[in-house]
């Protein structure tokens, strides 16, 4: 199959993303999610329809527009939504990204691993893996899914020394604590792979996106880390 | 030619002829290296500046004028010197006799001197209004000489901010002169290209320089006795930083006495400046702290300047700028960079002295700048909002490397080429002037060829644009005629004496117009082109509003198939104008720049069919419409960079705010990141940017309680406020402006 022929859903583009890998990137956020973390940002990106259809070479082409503005490090990000749910999709723009030079990099909460998933991984330049919890009843109980699939992704980047950055929203009550923290360090350092960690406070500016769509928010009632929390916390992630 | 004065600086053509440039490219030192060597504020200048800002609250607690001498007309030599601390100063001159105090200049118009007086609890002294009884101003010239048209024009705001009432400004004197030569060689270099006329025809071109010549070594001479008022010999040259720096802001001192142009930049100094600094550094009379000492105490006077305004104006621009602007950095033609560490050191007085719109800061940015300098800059911006940047690499092969940008983004080459200034037309209420057959429905005036409304369910776009061009023709005749009035009489009622012996006898000349509305026009014409709108009319059968049904590409995007609409209007516009002569053969430009009129621009125009409601604000300059960008901030900056510096010689404004947040996580992230932003922007060949690192959340908190944040400064189009000083109307519009966020 040609990549003109291959179509895949895009909630949005944002074409300056300074958070979501290293320098300033172009950000695609596919459309459509298979799990429904308590603490989404982006509910609207959830069901699987809508969006807007874009072939690989015209997002490539969009990419491109802002080469002049990506310097050695920066690049493409494709975000979500869960990217892996388009995998063979977000590949094919991959593949036309790194022919163009462009560095690829894959946000995603890696709870699906097959053999487009692996694919993509071949075209993939950094990963930027969202583990949400450390133990697997938290994964049951907030995310809907088991703690195994984001794991053996995690083992297969390794495998493939894809360069990873491991990613966790940091919620009170939930994950705060600094045995959450040292565990994912533990994690890190269990993986070769891994050569970043960063800690993202838990945010609710997204409420409003629930309100609009009539969704309740269901960690509405938690409050957000406070700076000093974050500080700390990643003193933690830090020392030695 | 030689001069004890010159010691120690390498000899050059500079020597036998004026030529600044040629002093500061055998004579300075590029500095690649970090901001590290930089010295603090001394206890003499905090003491100096808490002094000046009670000055400044209390500016502010008399309504924005602090004093008026409303019996002295202002000039070079009508006031006793004036002084903030007379022991403590290291650079000295006031405008008036003393600080904050503001002067009355009525060359420029009677009637504006009057009212402004007025609105502050003043009256213009009768010795003053007797003086200029048997006168003739600018503003009465102009108005003897302006047809029934232009008044109409004026009257209904399709041409609007023009200055017949008021000084043109953005004439930049070259005011390093007078510290390299002295002034007295710069009065022998004018005598004999005044003698050199006297083989000429004497035709009205040459009458008329002849006495320019005249009125310029005149005025040459009132510079000495200004500067003698205040114990200075200037007539040779400085012989040390503490004297470069004073002849020069001698020299600027006399313009702003002189004239009370609307726009009245500084130049590029710093780096001319910095070959003194080197110099007496290396001979051990000057400390790095001495000078910053002294660029400080320079720029606490730069802070000062004052011009007396009228409210009316004050709340068109936001304020009472004077746009002292300063370009800082860019490169030489030899590949050298023109960063100096006197470069860093005038940036670095946003954080001796704190932030301020004032002077207007401006970098010439080039991808070749040393990367410590792209950095320090950025970090300046991060945290004061203070400075913007203009593309040295599109400007510098058309101005060379010597140029500086008068008011907001309109560059010249210092002290040989100079511009007639022309506010600017209102493109969106010019397309519903067209619609409606040469009718204008907000101030009620018919005007320009007479014909039907459009008619029709739908506007049609290539009826539309046949339309639209036919007005586009007939104001662009008018818009040059009526500045060929306005400058004939500046140039004869309020000739610009000091600055101009300051430039070279035989000046360029650029016309500099302007459009306002670009954004809301694109937009409209891409509505009724790809959607489909529906003119709805008045009782009277004029189009009042619209009905668009369905999307269209809006400006911001990056979407080519209404980005270059907004292109090919600002083509058309400027070949429009070329087609009618100007006067003294100047060259036209064109400008995309509102500064804060788009407020008042938006105020005075119809709903237009891009669905902006009657009355609302434009977009400030070239910025996309408010909030109507979809891809995020690159996209918008990629549209802006599509308009052509070729059609937009007097330059393309872009404000651009954005959270701390969006710009990355960390502050080395948001340093590293903003850079890159700019060197992507500029490799776009954009021209100009102001940049804002803030949240919308302070601008709210400030606009609650403006007491609170008195130093706040923004940038707005092409330079900046401090965000009191904007009308209340003017701080919603700011607020209400796309901050590029993340979410």
């Amino acid at each position: 199959m040609t990549d003109t022929e291959r179509k895949g859903r895009v909630h949005s583009i944002q074409t300056l993303g300074t958070l979501d890998g290293p320098g300033v990137r172009f950000v695609v956020f596919t459309q459509g999610c298979p799990l429904r973390c308590g603490c989404c940002h982006n509910p609207d990106t959830w069901k699987t329809e809508g969006g807007r259809e874009y072939p690989p070479r015209e997002l490539l082409e969009r990419a491109l527009r802002y080469r002049e503005y990506f310097r050695s490090d920066g690049g493409v990000t494709v975000s979500g939504g869960e990217p892996l749910l388009q995998a063979a999709f977000v590949r094919d723009y991959f593949a036309l990204c790194r022919e163009a030079g462009l560095h690829t990099c894959l946000d995603t909460s890696a709870c699906i691993l097959n053999d487009e998933a692996k694919h993509l991984l071949e075209v993939t330049d950094r990963v930027l893996l969202d583990v949400k919890y450390t133990d697997d009843a938290s994964y049951r109980a907030y995310v809907g899914c088991s703690i195994d699939a984001p794991l053996a992704f995690l083992g297969y980047l390794n495998e493939k020394k894809i360069p990873t950055t491991l990613r966790q929203v940091i919620i009170p009550t939930l994950n705060d604590s600094e045995e959450n923290i040292r565990a994912l360090k533990a994690l890190a350092n269990a993986h070769k792979c891994v050569d970043g960690v960063e800690l993202l406070p838990f945010r609710k500016i997204c409420q409003v996106k629930y309100d609009k769509m009539g969704k309740s928010f269901r960690f509405a009632e938690i409050p957000e880390p406070t700076a000093e929390k974050m500080q700390r916390l990643n003193a933690v992630l830090n020392e030695a | 030619m030689e001069h004890k004065n010159w010691n120690g600086f390498q000899p050059g053509a500079w020597q036998n002829e004026i030529n600044v440039r040629d002093f500061i490219q055998t004579n300075y030192r590029e500095y690649v290296g970090d901001s590290d060597f930089l010295a603090g504020a001394t206890a003499r200048t905090n003491a100096m500046m808490k002094k000046l800002n009670t000055l400044f609250m209390l500016e502010q607690q008399y309504g924005g004028v602090l004093d008026i001498d409303t019996a002295t007309v202002s000039s070079l030599t009508s006031y006793s010197p004036g002084y903030i601390d007379k022991e403590n100063e290291l650079i000295v001159g006031m405008q008036t006799n003393r600080p904050l105090k503001r002067g009355v200049n009525p060359f420029g118009g009677m009637r504006m001197v009057r009212q402004a007086c007025e609105a502050y609890g003043y009256q213009l002294s009768d010795k003053v209004q007797e003086e200029f009884r048997f006168r003739t101003t600018h503003n009465d010239g102009v108005f003897r000489a302006y047809t029934d048209e232009m008044r109409l024009a004026r009257k209904c705001h399709v041409i609007t901010g023009l200055p017949d009432a008021y000084g043109r400004g953005r004439i930049i004197g070259d005011y390093r002169r007078v510290a390299l030569y002295g002034v007295d060689r710069l009065i022998a270099e004018k005598k004999k290209d005044k003698k050199a006329l006297s083989d000429c025809i004497f035709d009205a071109d040459h009458v008329r320089q002849d006495e320019e010549l005249y009125q310029q070594i005149t005025f040459l001479g009132y510079l000495k006795e200004m500067a003698e008022m205040y114990g200075f010999d200037i007539s040779e040259p400085a012989k040390n930083t503490q004297e470069a720096i004073q002849w020069t802001y001698f020299a600027y001192l006399g313009a702003i006495k002189e004239q009370n142009g609307a726009a009245m930049s500084l130049g590029r100094v710093a780096t001319f400046f910095d070959i003194y600094v080197e110099r007496d550094l290396e001979n051990g009379t000057l400390t790095e702290e001495g000078a910053q000492e002294l660029i400080d105490d320079f720029v606490m006077k730069l802070r000062i300047a004052r011009h007396l305004r009228t409210p009316e104006y004050n709340e068109l621009f936001g304020g009472d700028p004077m746009w002292i602007t300063e370009a800082v950095g860019g490169m030489g033609e030899d590949g050298r960079t023109l960063v100096t560490k006197s470069s860093y050191r005038i940036l670095n007085t946003l954080y001796t002295l704190g932030s301020s719109p004032e002077p207007n800061l401006t970098v010439l940015w080039s991808n070749a700048l040393p990367k410590p300098f792209k950095r320090f800059c950025a970090k300046v911006s991060a945290d004061t909002d203070s400075i913007q940047y203009e593309n040295d690499d599109v400007m510098r092969p058309i101005y060379g490397d010597d140029y500086a940008i008068a008011c907001c983004v309109s560059a010249m080459k210092i002290g040989k080429q100079m511009q007639f200034f022309g506010a600017r037309c209102n493109l969106a209420k010019l397309l519903l002037i067209a619609i409606n057959g040469g009718y204008d429905t907000t101030s009620g005036i018919h005007i320009g060829p007479q014909m039907s409304v459009l008619e029709g369910d739908a506007l049609d776009f290539d009826t539309v644009m046949a339309r639209y061009q036919i007005y586009i023709e007939w104001l662009s005749r008018l818009y040059v005629n009526t500045m060929n009035v306005i400058h004939y009489m500046h140039d004869k009622y309020a000739y610009e004496k000091t600055q101009m012996a300051l430039h070279d006898t035989n000046v360029g000349r650029f016309m500099a117009f302007g459009i306002a509305g670009l954004s809301v026009v694109a937009d409209s014409l891409s509505a009724i082109k790809f959607a489909s709108v529906r003119p709805i009319k008045n009782e009277n059968g004029f189009v009042t509003d619209f009905e668009t049904v369905g999307e269209f590409p809006k400006f911001g995007n990056d979407d080519d198939r209404v980005d270059l609409i907004a292109k090919d209007m600002t083509h058309r516009v400027i070949t429009e104008l070329r087609k009618t002569p100007t006067y003294r053969g100047a060259e036209h430009t064109l400008s995309v720049l509102t500064i804060t009129s788009n407020v008042m621009y938006g105020k005075h125009t119809g709903a237009t069919p891009d669905g902006r409601k009657a009355t609302a604000p434009f977009a400030p300059g070239a910025n996309p419409m408010h909030n109507r960008e979809e891809n995020g901030a690159l996209a918008s900056l990629n549209s802006v960079a599509k308009l052509s510096y070729d059609d937009c010689r007097d330059g393309i404004s872009n404000t651009f705010s954005i959270t701390p947040e969006a710009l990355g996580r960390t502050e080395e992230a948001r340093i590293d990141n903003l850079v890159t932003i700019l060197d992507g922007y500029f490799a776009k060949k954009a021209h100009h940017i102001n940049v804002n690192v803030l949240n919308r959340e302070t601008l709210k908190k400030a606009y609650e309680n403006p007491e609170a944040y008195p130093n706040l400064t923004i940038r707005v189009s092409g330079y900046a406020v401090n965000f009191h000083k904007l009308s209340r109307e003017q701080q919603r519009e700011v607020i209400s402006r796309t901050f590029h966020e993340t979410v």
